[in-house]
Order: structure tokens, then sequence, then C-alpha cells
């Protein structure tokens, strides 16, 4: 293992003191339980974000803390879920007596951790909603599985959703939001490497120089299917057609393409990718009327990317366009 | 006899020693099919549960298997904490304020635990889950005790069904939790979850033997 680390088991703890030197005017860090608030938390009146997963996927979702996005980020160890003493501060940190709306990735480990958390911050007179993302489509037979995993349009959801609650919206109004863009937004991804847990010391899976896995997750686990490796153009379509079918997005739709690094796969790659993926949706009629193309919900050092559709309307595009300043997304102040 | 509340904070301790001696085994098994980080939670939870035992070591059984939940919830994360917090926590519970228990009390406990995670974990038998040696070792024991064996033998007996349940895990196509996404990829692995779970009991039957 190659790694820009000291101690494997001291790497969040760094992390999270890189962060809050870095960043003191966006942030602030809490730790033991450990939890990112946005600096000016909590903002009275405002209904607040709170988010959280395994730590590995940066900038998700410490780097979206801040003004127009999420008010607390919970990071748990490497690729583990974070515990509920970590949710139930954050959530008391944050929240400015319009309630707090958790944003939870699909995962077993996430979910039972959020619910108890929610439970116990209700016991304490906060009002909670609680949102599920689980737009992984590479997933296909969620009757048998725990279900679709949270991916890329978490990203988008804490963006949107985060400009809604800055604009006032109430708590319901928030949940309601994010549930709509759970279900128009699917995704799916691909790793051309695997990734290596700096406390595991070896690399998640193992993956020969000449083949891929198509479906994995953020996580490191492995795919649905390994294949050998193809062109780029080849790769897109088997990312977006079962994104693209899954909706289905259809002719006419305004949409948002994301395209997203793993974390080693570099822009140039990316932006091939982006634009393979708006040849065959402009074939379809659809529309791509916003982009976003970069590294923002990783797994450590792999190589592979991943594609979001999100289907658009009036207020969607209004949200994504409105001011954000975080440490991972930054525009309009 | 009886099991002392020493008998259950030695057998916490030798499950930490446990956990310490095979956490590179346990994520190794996750490895295959999860996400690589079942032994080191664990060992970190349960280094934290060998901090927190002196605190609670003069009091009853109920008060320190939940002082062991707790302390597992907020220090293993990922699903295995909530899951092994509610076994301490709903066992505790239903032990309550005794220094020492029967065997009847603790497979009432072990029972209740069990509940707990099969609520909160909403798997079913044959899931590919730490259910599938928990289920059995419960079966194990109401019918050892049923046919009048020891305590010694009873929880052999629970012991060696979890370890049959662990190894009938290996075959399975994962339905719960993360090697669920691997879909038939998942065959032919050992459940990690299982077989922590199946050490937790052997732990109880090696430390409990002369109870």
């Amino acid at each position: 293992m190659k790694k820009l680390i000291n101690n494997p088991e001291d790497v969040v703890k760094e992390e999270l003191k890189g962060i809050e030197l870095a960043h003191p005017d966006l942030v602030k860090v809490f730790y033991d339980p450990d939890f990112i608030v946005r600096a000016d938390a909590p903002v009275q009146g405002k209904v607040a974000l709170v988010s959280g997963g395994g730590s590995g996927h940066e900038p998700m979702h410490g780097g979206f803390v801040g003004k127009g996005m999420l008010d607390a980020a919970c990071p748990g160890a490497v690729f583990t879920s974070p515990t509920p003493d970590q949710m139930l501060e954050a959530t008391k940190a944050v929240d400015g007596g319009a309630g707090v709306l958790h944003i939870v990735k699909n995962y077993t480990g996430d979910i039972m951790n959020f619910e108890m958390a929610a439970d116990l911050a209700r016991d304490e007179g906060i009002d909670i909603e609680s949102v599920v993302v689980d737009d992984d489509v590479a997933v296909e037979d969620s009757t048998w599985t725990a279900g679709r995993r949270g991916v890329g349009l978490t990203v988008l959801m804490e963006k949107i959703v985060g400009a809604a609650a800055e604009e006032g919206r109430s708590l319901k109004e928030c949940a309601d939001l994010a549930r709509k863009v759970n279900g128009q937004g699917r995704s799916m991804g691909m790793a051309l490497t695997s990734c290596t847990v700096p406390h595991v010391g070896k690399p998640s899976f193992d993956l020969p120089e000449d083949e891929m896995e198509i479906g994995i997750g953020i996580h490191g686990e492995p795919g649905r299917h390994r294949i050998k490796v193809e062109s780029a153009d080849k790769i897109t379509e088997m990312l977006l057609e079962p994104v693209v079918e899954d909706l289905p997005y259809k002719e006419g739709d305004e949409v948002l393409l994301f395209v997203n690094s793993m974390g080693g796969t570099p822009l140039i790659e990316l932006y091939i990718v982006y634009r393979k993926a708006v040849e065959m949706l402009e074939a379809k009629g659809i529309k791509v009327v916003r982009n976003l193309i970069g590294p923002y919900i990783t797994s450590l050092e792999m190589a592979g990317m991943s594609i979001t559709l999100l289907k658009l309307d009036e207020d969607l595009k209004k949200l994504w366009d409105a001011p954000v300043k975080t440490a991972g997304m930054r525009w309009g102040m | 006899m009886a099991i002392t509340k020493d008998d259950v904070l030695n057998w916490i301790r030798d499950f930490a020693q446990v956990i310490e001696e095979n956490h590179e085994m346990l994520t190794n098994l996750d490895r295959e099919i999860g996400d690589a980080d079942h032994g080191a939670n664990m060992r970190r939870g349960f280094k934290a549960v060998l901090e927190k035992l002196p605190t609670v070591e003069d009091k009853d059984i109920g008060t320190i298997l939940k002082n062991v939940g707790m302390t597992l919830l907020s220090k293993v994360g990922g699903a295995a904490g909530p899951l092994y917090s509610t076994m301490f926590t709903k066992a505790g519970m239903t032990i309550g304020a005794k220094m020492e228990m029967d065997l009847n009390d603790w497979a009432q406990a072990f029972e209740a635990g069990i509940t707990g995670i099969a609520k909160l974990g909403k798997a079913l038998p044959n899931d590919k889950t730490m259910l599938d040696a928990l289920y059995p070792a419960m079966n194990a024991l109401s019918e050892s005790m049923g046919n009048g064996a020891s305590t010694g033998e009873a929880l052999q007996k629970s012991a060696d069904a979890a370890h049959e349940g662990m190894l009938a895990t290996i075959p399975l196509v994962a339905r719960k939790g993360r090697a669920s996404y691997l879909g038939e990829r998942s065959a032919g692995h050992q459940d990690p979850g299982a077989t922590s779970t199946y050490l937790l009991i052997k732990s109880a039957a090696e430390t409990w033997t002369d109870c």
C-alpha cells in the first residue's frame, strides 16, 4: 500500500483537522463524536440538512457543508457508516427550530444508524424527516437485495434541497422535494481499478490489468459484471443506456448530466465520457441543460466513473443555479 | 450452578481477545463479499468496551450488558454496530438487575437479543447474515435444556450449532447487507457476521463451561 497517510487509524481525525484549518470561514469541526457544521450554525428559522456516511468519498459529505447546501455532515470511518451519537449531536447543533432533514444513502448500516439517531432526536423534541437516496440502477433485483444503493444523485439532492432550505421552505416541502429528486434521478458506475482502505492495506477487490467492473457502488464493493476493458464510448453506452431506460428518460426531457470521477480518473477522461453521453442523449431528443463534471462522490483512489441523470423542471433548475458556498462546490457567491 | 456477573465480564473480556486475534480474518471475509471493514470495526468496538468495563464491573449483569451495547453503538458503525448493540442491550434489559443468572435466564436473554437483531435488520433465515448462526444456536440451546443437559453441555451444543450455521452460509446467495449487491457472486463465501457471532457464542461456551 502506497498512501499519503500517517497511522491508518488517524486518517479521519487528521483529515478533519485539515478541513478545520483550511475552511474556518465555512465550517466548524467537532470531535468525539465527529461532525462538521456550517460556520454560522444553527441558522434560526431555517430547515437544517444533515447527511453523513463513511469517509473516503471526499468531497462528499464534509465538503458540501456550507451556505446553500448541508448544515452538517457526519463522517464515519473509511467506508463505514457513522454512529447514531454523531448524527444526534450534529442534529442538535444545527437545529434552528424549523426541523432537521436527514439525507441517508441506502446502505444497511447507514439506514440503521440514522434511524436510531432520528428516534433519539425526536425524543429530544426535534422535528425530523428522513429521506433515503437509492439511485443506483446497477442493483437490478431489489426484492432480493438491500435495495438500490445511494450514489451520485446524493450530491445533486444535497445541492438542490440545500437551496430550497436556504430560501425558507418548510421541513415537509424540503423532504417532498428530496423525494421528488430521488424519483427522477438515476445513476450507474464502473471501476477500472480497485481501491485500498487504509486500515486494510490491500485492494478491496482484485482486478486484472485488462478487466473492469461494471455496476460498482462507492465502497470498493465489487460490481455485478466483470468484463474486458472497452473504449470510453462503449463504456459510456454500457452505463448510460440502463440509466436512460430505467426511469425512463424520454424525448423532450431536460436533464442535468453528472459525470463523476471515482477518485483516480482524471478530468480529461471525464470530458471524453461527457462528450459521448451528450451525443447519445441528443440522439434520443433528451436535452442536457445543466451539468456537473468532476470528482464529487469518490471511492478513495479508485479509477472509474459514474453517470447520473436528473430530470429537471423550472423549480429544480432555479434551485440548482442558486448560490452555494462550500469547500467542494461553490458558485454565485 | 449459576453464571455470575464476573463470568459475564470474563466472557466479554475473552471475546474482546478473540476479536483481537481474529480481526484480520473477519476483515478478509468481508473483503470478499462486503466492504472489508468488519474485523476493524469489531476490534475498535471491543477495545472501547474493554475501556468501559472497569466503570461498570461492580454492577449487575443487566447494567453491564447494556453498557456494552451502548459502547458498541457509538464505536462500531456500519451495520454491525447497531446489530451487535441491539443484541447486548436487549439481552441486558431481559436479564435486568441480577448479579447471577441461570441457564434459563440466559436463554431468554439470548432469544430477546436475537429477536432484536431480526427486527432491526429485517433479515430472514438463509439471507446469509449473522442470524444464520444465531437461530441454530438458540434452537440447540433450548433443545439441550429440554433434554436436561448441564450448563456446559448446553452451551457447547449451542456453539456447535452456531458453527454449523456459520458454515452453512457459504453456499448461500446474500439477500441482505452489502453482500446482496453481488447477487450470485456472493455464493461460495462465508458470511463475516455469522462468523463473528459464532465466535461470540463459542467464547461464552468456553468461558462458562464450569458454571
